[in-house]
């Protein structure tokens, strides 16, 4: 093994990746300590790094607020909406690279088209659709869109271009129905793109702010997120509350980020790749 | 087996049980993807030239396109997120490529360790995000004033609050170029690089000769998505400023909102959305043509 050199340049790349580590993760430690500080601990303008005394308070008024309820929201839509997408898109995204059919170059440049056009400013006929279909204010206005955004598509077709065609040929002259083969063939092979679709898909409907924002109203169908922005509206300097409801709302994806992170690092790096 | 059959014929058929199937299998995505994505885009771009609001509804022509570009607030929101593009984009990409190259060759966790911090601010979503910034920024309890041992209210002068947002921006906006690029620096040939090394070259010359060629298309990636990601900054003007003070932050993004959803003038907004689709495919097209000339692929 050959050691690397400390030169100067490296050295000085160190100190500042270190800095700069300080400075990304800090906000979040600023979350975590701010929501177990005192009001009057807070509203000093002398600010304390560590919490000295803390107290539970702020999460105790966080929760005469349907704060749980917000959560689970957010869960549920982000599970469902992740659910769909994986069934659909691997389906999709199988076919798109593994059949030869009319229409299927136009079909997926259509896909990629709509893939670069930016997602918010469908918005406006977006609500109007699902006032008229009565989803208005419900979690399927926020799941439906999710489902339908190209991306899976495009990461699925990416991951079953590497499905050996040989492969699907013998399983068909063993007599293999379609399904039979997509199920025991196709889908164990692509396993690894479904897991790193469903983390991806996971968080961008737990984030996609602006679409929970334009389809959610009532107070019990908010999701954590809106919850959130809705007590900062209501009492916007009581940071300690605040800063309990953002708590809530980290800690269990930063959870389940640290858990899958393997996965979801490859699937990022796959649906870049010959994007 | 019948052996009458004409090949071609068998073909034919063969086909068709293929397109079928294809299509079967596309089915569940096409239904999504056609109603929920398709048929807003072409409502979006139809309702743009109709007065369309809670009671109205009647064709207008051109006039929505003519108004936005006599409204001085969406020439200042125009000017607003096109500097937020402008001083973003570069600096994401800028300091993502730094940061890989020199966490790339890191070992294993050290590596992902850091690859994790940068890309925290992303899992912890963009709400939680930015309510925590909103406390450093505050003029009385924030942090920021605090340890300046300064009086400026950030978010409320119209100098420093879009400054804010870009900082805030480009924290949340890193974390999945790192990823990506410390991915394709992975991948660049070692072969490669020990040869040119054989050959005398500098760590200098081995980085732009070699490595950042072979990772082009990654860069590409990296300026459109961020590109996209930018224009669309909507959360942070929300919950920080509100497009405030003086419209001194107000992006097209925010503005559309506006005046679809406080206003009611949905026409008009949709008209402002084609807008700024178009504005985002000219920037992603010379991208391509600027990033793409360089390496055929």
């Amino acid at each position: 093994m050959k050691r690397i050199k400390a030169t100067p340049y490296k050295v000085i790349a160190a100190v500042v990746l270190a800095a700069l580590a300080f400075f990304f993760i800090f906000p979040l430690y600023w979350i975590l300590t701010g929501s177990v500080k005192t009001a009057a601990v807070i509203n000093d303008a002398v600010q304390q790094w560590f919490p000295l005394s803390p107290t539970l308070d702020n999460y105790q008024r966080l929760f005469d607020n349907p704060a749980l309820l917000w959560l689970f929201n957010s869960v549920a839509m982000a599970v469902l909406a992740m659910a769909l997408t994986c069934v659909t898109a691997s389906m999709a995204g199988y076919a798109l690279a593994k059949k030869r059919f009319a229409g299927r170059a136009l079909l997926f440049s259509i896909f990629i088209c709509a893939m670069a056009l930016p997602k918010q400013v469908i918005l406006i006929p977006l609500l109007r659709e699902m006032s008229f279909l009565n989803l208005h204010d419900s979690m399927w206005a926020v799941i439906l869109p999710t489902v339908g955004w190209p991306f899976g598509v495009f990461l699925m077709k990416q991951f079953s271009e590497n499905i050996p065609g040989e492969l699907l040929e013998a399983a068909r002259i063993d007599g293999a129905g379609e399904i039979r083969m997509f199920t025991e063939i196709v889908l164990p092979i692509i396993k690894p793109g479904i897991g790193a679709l469903a983390i991806f898909t996971f968080i961008n409907c737990w984030n996609d702010y602006f679409l929970q924002l334009i389809m959610l109203n009532s107070r019990t169908k908010l999701t954590i997120s809106l919850g959130i922005a809705k007590l900062q509206a209501e009492m916007s300097t009581d940071f300690g509350l605040i800063m309990a409801g953002a708590a809530l709302a980290a800690v269990p994806i930063i959870t389940i980020f640290l858990m899958f992170q393997k996965y979801f690092t490859k699937g990022i790096t796959m649906g870049a790749v010959k994007g | 087996m019948n052996k009458q059959i004409n090949p071609s014929v068998m073909k034919k058929t063969l086909t068709r049980r293929e397109t079928i199937s294809a299509y079967l299998f596309l089915a569940p995505a096409l239904v999504f993807f056609v109603g929920f994505v398709i048929v807003p885009m072409v409502m979006c771009l139809v309702t743009s030239f109709f007065n369309y609001s809670m009671t109205e509804f009647t064709f207008v022509g051109f006039d929505n396109y003519k108004e936005m570009f006599q409204d001085d607030i969406f020439i200042k929101a125009l000017a607003n997120t096109v500097l937020i593009v402008v001083v973003a984009v570069p600096t994401v990409t800028a300091f993502s490529l730094w940061v890989s190259s020199v966490i790339y060759k890191m070992n294993g966790a050290v590596c992902s360790f850091f690859r994790c911090i940068f890309y925290l601010p992303v899992v912890t979503g963009t709400v939680a995000v930015t309510v925590v910034w909103k406390w450093m920024f505050n003029k009385y309890t924030g942090l920021f004033n605090y340890v300046l041992d300064s009086d400026i209210s950030w978010l409320g002068d119209s100098r420093t609050a879009i400054w804010c947002i870009i900082l805030i921006l480009f924290t949340t906006s890193v974390g999945q170029p790192i990823v990506l690029y410390v991915s394709a620096l992975g991948n660049v040939d070692d072969s490669l690089i020990e040869a040119a090394q054989v050959d005398g070259a500098t760590s200098r010359q081995v980085f732009w000769k070699i490595k950042w060629p072979q990772i082009m298309p990654t860069t590409l990636y990296i300026l459109v998505i961020t590109t996209i990601n930018s224009f669309q900054c909507y959360a942070l003007i929300q919950l920080l400023t509100s497009g405030g003070p003086n419209h001194s932050t107000e992006t097209i993004m925010y503005y559309i909102y506006y005046q679809a959803f406080k206003l009611y003038r949905y026409g008009y907004g949709n008209a402002m959305g084609v807008i700024l689709a178009i504005i985002i495919a000219v920037f992603s097209a010379l991208q391509f043509k600027v990033a793409g000339k360089k390496n055929d692929y």
